[in-house]
């Protein structure tokens, strides 16, 4: 599944967002199975650590498997806004309004 | 094959930006409460991502040639909540034995801090957490898990017995509680941010 390499690439956060491609959505049955479940999951927002419960393999797995779709173009992964760091003031004052209005 | 015009139904990517994710850790000892925590307040029922480590990984690939190697499953439980139409808070649970620190990197990374959920009949389960994101300088609270509303020590027992610094914050919530596990993560976020204030 992974190609034998169980480190990706670059090191996708677990809670990096994954979208399906309109070019994932299109690519039908010519995918590896496992890819197309992905894609199908993908239709709607997941992050990495959801797509390894919900495919129930391991997140070192999940996270080569979505390093090579990605470069493959069938989805996109937005890593989230703190990856390289903190969180900054702003991203934080709208998680303290968010979870307010809850 | 082009099935945009037949599925009509799937939630097409936010136009005005892209979607952002941004996480919060729950940690405490085995069995005070964590995946309580995260489903009371979680808009998924919690799910379980597994990670798998072998006993001595560093720098072996082949693991045939490690006549002793055991592997060991490490499972975390995770939820997710939307806070507006373009954020997506994940809470994450720490493995419930604190050995299995390779994960800990990996969850605390980019984190907004972590909530340090503590069961006052077993202070110590928390010492290991606490040491892990002092070194990380992760922020983190303090909050002591009220089974049925009973507190059994005063706070400032709480804070000298686990020796935190008087700027770290010490609440009590209820985990099986909706409204009290967001005051928590509302408690931590506000943390963060006075953290982050007076860095600058």
């Amino acid at each position: 599944m992974t190609g034998g390499r169980t480190r990706a690439r670059y090191q996708l956060a677990i809670e990096a967002l994954v979208t399906t491609t309109p070019q994932g959505r299109n690519a039908g049955y010519g995918l590896m199975p496992e890819h197309q479940r992905i894609c199908e999951l993908c239709i709607e927002i997941k992050s990495l650590a959801e797509i390894a419960a919900l495919m129930r393999m391991p997140l070192g797995v999940a996270r080569v498997m979505v390093g090579d779709m990605a470069e493959s173009g069938l989805i996109a992964v937005q890593q989230p806004g703190s990856a390289e760091g903190k969180p900054d003031l702003a991203l934080l004052e709208r998680v303290l309004l968010g979870l307010r209005n809850l | 094959m082009d099935f945009a015009t037949s599925s009509a139904g799937y939630a097409a990517p936010a136009p005005s930006g892209p979607t952002t994710s941004v996480k919060i850790v729950v940690a405490g000892g085995f069995g005070v409460g964590k995946t309580t925590f995260v489903g009371a307040v979680s808009e998924i029922s919690p799910l379980t991502t597994e990670a798998v480590m072998t006993a001595a990984s560093d720098g072996i690939d082949d693991l045939s040639k490690v006549p002793d190697k055991t592997t060991t499953t490490v499972a975390m439980d995770f939820g997710r909540v939307s806070l507006d139409r373009e954020l997506i808070l994940y809470l994450f649970g720490t493995p419930g034995q604190n050995r299995f620190w390779f994960m800990w990197d990996d969850l605390t990374r980019g984190a907004i801090g972590a909530v340090v959920l503590v069961d006052t009949r077993r202070l110590a389960d928390c010492f290991a957490a606490i040491d892990y994101f002092e070194d990380a300088g992760l922020p983190y609270i303090i909050a002591v898990n009220c089974f049925d509303g009973v507190l059994s020590h005063e706070m400032d027992d709480v804070r000298e017995a686990l020796s935190v610094q008087a700027d770290v914050p010490i609440v009590t919530c209820d985990a099986r509680s909706r409204e009290s596990t967001k005051l928590t993560l509302i408690r931590l976020v506000e943390h963060a941010m006075s953290r982050f204030a007076a860095m600058r």
